[in-house]
């Protein structure tokens, strides 16, 4: 009974109904408006960058009308706010790829090792407890970190290697080191993720042909995750060039040109939070310093972050 | 041997290459050795991850032990002095929770509209959605200061000139973060089955009824879940609210759109962690307990709601 | 049915925290015992050196007159400036005086104010205890300060008695800090003019004590404050400016001999501001009060004469009716 009404609602003219026109009753602007305030919230997300864009571009172009771009990207002097200023940002960009690179240094082994234990030894009980821990710990506020590494950290490696730290408290690898503890939990998760997204036939098959666990992991399951892996790679370098407070209270503000872990650095993260909220004029050349290194430290990052989307869109689609 | 030329993907082929591999190495050695290598690497493995959770957490253990002293219902209640013994955050707190409210109120419909525009309306391979997406998946990598700098820019001076004020504060962290929320929004909107809204549909309803009223409720857990860790996150940014200006000393409690100055939670921490006397860096240290119980409780609520919610189709 | 119950939920906790924070700041702003029934704000940017002296009078006039709000801003003594002469503020800190530019962009806005001296500072040049050296004169801190220096150990300074040999690590503060600006142009002339490669300890110049304590061969500059504080790990020199060897002291300020490291510390208010109640009181409280903050703090505190010059002003910017009597 209730199926032949209903039919008889779809027009196909049963019981003796008219047939219905199967055309939406009215035009329905309201959904058109609806659609279009939603595409309108979308579009904040384009309207953001825009304005990022812009509000580094114009300062920097002003910038690169008073020094020339190649003193800036390769000179080796950098002595903005003193006079006379000076402008070559090899300094700060290697003081970046310096924390940078130590921080990698301890997070990349320590992160990855610790995904693999996760992914292929932990049983679903560890895993449970053990994954939220780390990605609580992942929300630790940086400041904390910060803090941690000038209290803690600094005093600790200068009792245990007491002439690693040239000049006390600030250096690059103690700095370092604190970023690469908090660029851990994106490594790990990121990658135990992808490892964990590696179908399991592939690791039945390995062992139904005889490998050891270890044999698993490190011969099928992780070139096998690979992309997603080095995706979480690229992520947390992207982090660690972008992280300001650790830097500001732990790396100091000499901008010393050297890769040496024991030396003070000042990266560009620093150098924009110092300078912004010190008490340069605005609209001086000084000042659009900020807004260039900006520019580079922005550019960095975009490049970064744009490998770590090709990856990661990689590693998804197979598997999906 | 033939080649066995199913597997297509590189990543399918990378892995079956590695099985024959070391089925071919582990049938041709002896047992033994591989016993004691596998040991020695899941040793590696546990230190591995004995370091980044001890690691970790002697950072709140440390904070604990070196702010205990100055810990005390005063830091909640006292404004900040330039003595130490009198010295606590409440007006960082007040400012903090506003802060948190502008955020809020910005990025629920901002964020939940978004997710709500690409995934049940827009046309993936249109050129302008693609670029939406693309630029949703950058912003969440840009570095804090950045947005710092879009703050100082374009919020408290340039075209909204809105000046030092807690909006100005508010509306720089929303945007800081925005993709997050659009992120776990979209992750919890694609995970209601079609099959629930395409019932909807078939009984007539129009595609907004269908969102509101049988995939937007759906989702809401883990919506709140994504504002949650948003709101977290906002909680411990410090460095754009440097820029767009808490940084003054102020012992009253802010309002919303007072220009007579703000502070915020990690800023003060900051402040005070930078200032000579000892007992101002543990009083810092406090500060970050404090930060902490109010991180711990948010995501434990988070997680909570997670659990508790959580719809299996 | 469950979303509306979460709407709820969310609705509620958000009501229930406004509310508390609602009810704080209630009981901070309904008057709390005795004290004043002046009201207002008075808005104070500037020098992060001199905040040290602003931030306690603050508090301290602030406890006693709770319907004032009081907030001090360190943007800096340019930034406060800056702010200043744009109207946005009603007193500046500076560690420095106004500069001509500065009083122009002032007397276009229509902004009239006076320097008041509320404090003195001695920069103190500092090394290590170890080092024998004792005294040096202005030609010789060029020499190591100056923009084009290369000198990287003190056998290299011409003249010094006695010799030393060390290698020569040195500490100051960035280039933000009033003290930065106070030291090279006193020292080499002109403001922002040093050698750039030295151990910026940025905002901490306690970081220059830890650094000069630990290496031999140090040397740094900073506040009278830090000297005080931290006797015994460092020692200071004397600095002759011309007439002799002179060690920093609340004394040699105070009588003009500790050329040219002595230094006055200062606030401009705005006569416009002058003209509401709350901010007469302040100023006057300020005055009245400077001396045991700036000791406290770790300052000069000012000389008799230097008071007296300082409330005449005070009493000039105030105007003929405005003037307050002064107490104690």
């Amino acid at each position: 009974m209730e199926a032949r009404d209903a039919m008889g609602a779809f027009g196909t003219g049963a019981a003796g109904m008219p047939p219905r026109s199967l055309e939406a009753p009215s035009p329905r602007y309201g959904e058109k408006a609806i659609q279009g305030l939603l595409a309108l919230c979308a579009a904040v997300s384009v309207a953001t960058t825009t304005a990022i864009v812009v509000s580094l571009l114009v300062p920097t172009l002003s910038f690169f009308g008073e020094v020339p771009i190649f003193d800036f990207l390769f000179g080796t002097d950098w002595a903005p706010t003193f006079t006379p200023a000076s402008f070559g940002a090899l300094p700060v960009v290697v003081g970046t790829l310096s924390t940078t690179l130590w921080g990698m240094l301890v997070a990349v082994p320590v992160g990855l090792l610790s995904a693999i234990y996760l992914s292929e030894y932990a049983s679903p009980r560890v895993r449970r407890v053990v994954k939220p821990v780390i990605e609580v710990l992942a929300g630790i506020p940086t400041v904390a970190i910060g803090i941690f590494a000038l209290i803690f950290l600094s005093p600790t490696v200068e009792r245990v290697l007491p002439f690693f730290v040239k000049v006390p408290p600030f250096s690059a690898g103690v700095a370092g080191l604190a970023i690469g503890l908090m660029i851990v939990p994106i490594i790990a998760s990121i990658s135990d993720d992808a490892m964990r997204a590696v179908p399991g036939g592939l690791r039945e098959a390995a062992y139904g042909l005889g490998a050891t666990r270890m044999k698993v992991a490190t011969r099928v399951v992780f070139p096998a995750a690979i992309s997603g892996i080095v995706a979480s790679i690229v992520l947390a370098g992207s982090r660690a060039v972008g992280e300001t407070m650790v830097v500001l209270l732990a790396a100091g503000a000499s901008p010393n040109l050297t890769f040496d872990p024991g030396v003070s650095v000042q990266t560009m993260t620093a150098f924009i939070g110092t300078t912004a909220t010190g008490d340069i004029a605005t609209g001086t050349t000084t000042y659009d310093t900020i807004f260039a290194v900006g520019s580079l430290l922005f550019v960095m990052t975009l490049a970064m972050n744009m490998v770590a989307i090709r990856l990661v869109r990689r590693y998804r689609e197979v598997y999906d | 041997m033939a080649p066995y030329d199913c597997p297509r993907s590189e990543r399918a082929r990378l892995a079956t290459a590695g099985a024959r591999a070391t089925t071919v190495g582990s049938l041709n050695r002896q047992p033994g050795g591989d016993v004691l290598k596998g040991n020695v690497f899941l040793a590696l493995l546990l230190l591995a991850l004995a370091v980044s959770l001890l690691g970790l957490t002697a950072i709140i253990v440390q904070a604990a032990v070196n702010g205990a002293p100055a810990f005390s219902l005063g830091l909640f209640t006292d404004p900040p002095s330039s003595l130490a013994e009198r010295a606590g955050f409440r007006p960082a707190l007040i400012g903090t929770l506003y802060l948190i409210g502008g955020v809020i109120l910005l990025i629920v419909p901002l964020g939940v509209g978004a997710a709500i525009y690409l995934e049940e309306y827009a046309d993936g391979t249109r050129w302008w959605n693609r670029l939406v997406e693309l630029n949703i998946q950058n912003l969440a990598g840009v570095p804090s200061i950045i947005y710092g700098i879009l703050g100082l820019a374009f919020i408290v001076r340039g075209p909204l000139d809105l000046g030092f004020i807690v909006a100005a504060g508010s509306l720089t962290l929303g945007l800081l973060v925005l993709p997050t929320v659009i992120l776990a929004a979209r992750e919890a909107i694609r995970a209601v089955p079609p099959s629930i809204r395409e019932g909807s549909l078939a009984l007539g309803a129009t595609r907004w009824q269908t969102i509101r009223r049988q995939v937007l409720p759906a989702s809401v857990p883990g919506i709140a879940t994504g504002v949650i860790l948003a709101i977290s996150r906002a909680i411990g940014e410090t460095a754009p609210l440097l820029l767009v200006g808490a940084t003054t000393f102020v012992t009253f409690n802010p309002s919303f759109f007072g220009d007579d100055g703000y502070s915020a939670l990690p800023v003060l921490i900051f402040n005070y962690a930078t200032r000579p006397q000892d007992e101002f860096r543990v009083l810092a240290s406090a500060g970050v307990i404090v930060m902490l119980i109010v991180l711990l409780a948010m995501n434990a609520f988070a997680v909570w709601l997670r659990n508790r919610y959580e719809q299996q189709w | 049915m469950r979303s509306s119950r979460w709407i709820a939920v969310v609705a509620s906790a958000s009501l229930l925290t406004v509310g508390v924070a609602a009810c704080g700041s209630d009981d901070d702003d309904s008057g709390s015992g005795g004290g004043g029934d002046l009201s207002g704000t008075i808005r104070i940017d500037g020098s992060s050196t001199v905040a040290p002296l602003s931030e306690p009078v603050a508090e301290l006039f602030m406890e006693e007159n709770p319907d004032v709000r009081v907030t001090v801003g360190t943007s800096g003594t340019g930034g406060g400036f800056e702010k200043f002469c744009n109207g946005e503020t009603d007193i500046s800190d500076a560690s420095r005086p106004i500069e001509t530019d500065e009083e122009q962009a002032c007397r276009q806005n229509g902004i009239e104010t006076s320097q008041l001296t509320v404090a003195n500072d001695a920069l103190s040049v500092v090394v290590n205890p170890e080092n024998p050296v004792t005294c040096m004169t202005v030609d010789q801190l060029v020499q190591v300060w100056g923009p084009n220096s290369e000198v990287d150990s003190w056998s290299q300074i011409d003249g010094l008695q006695p010799a030393y040999d060390a290698e020569l690590t040195l500490f100051g503060p960035g280039t933000d800090s009033g003290t930065f600006d106070y030291f090279t142009e006193a020292i080499n002339g002109e403001e922002g003019v040093q050698r750039s490669n030295y151990n910026n300890v940025g905002e901490d110049d306690n970081q220059t004590v830890t650094g000069v304590s630990g290496a031999p061969g140090g040397m740094g500059y900073f506040g009278f404050s830090f000297l005080q504080e931290n006797e015994g790990k460092i020692k200071a020199l004397e600095i002759d400016g011309g007439d002799g060897c002179v060690a920093p002291s609340a004394a040699t300020v105070q009588n003009g001999t500790y050329v040219p490291l002595g230094r006055g510390l200062f606030i401009y208010p705005s006569a416009e501001a002058l003209q509401r109640p709350e901010a007469q009181e302040f100023l006057q409280f300020y005055l009245d009060n400077v001396n045991d903050v700036a000791e406290q703090a770790g300052f000069i505190s000012l000389t008799d004469a230097q008071m007296s010059k300082a409330q005449s002003q005070l009493d000039a910017l105030l105007g003929e009716g405005g003037g307050e009597e002064t107490t104690g």
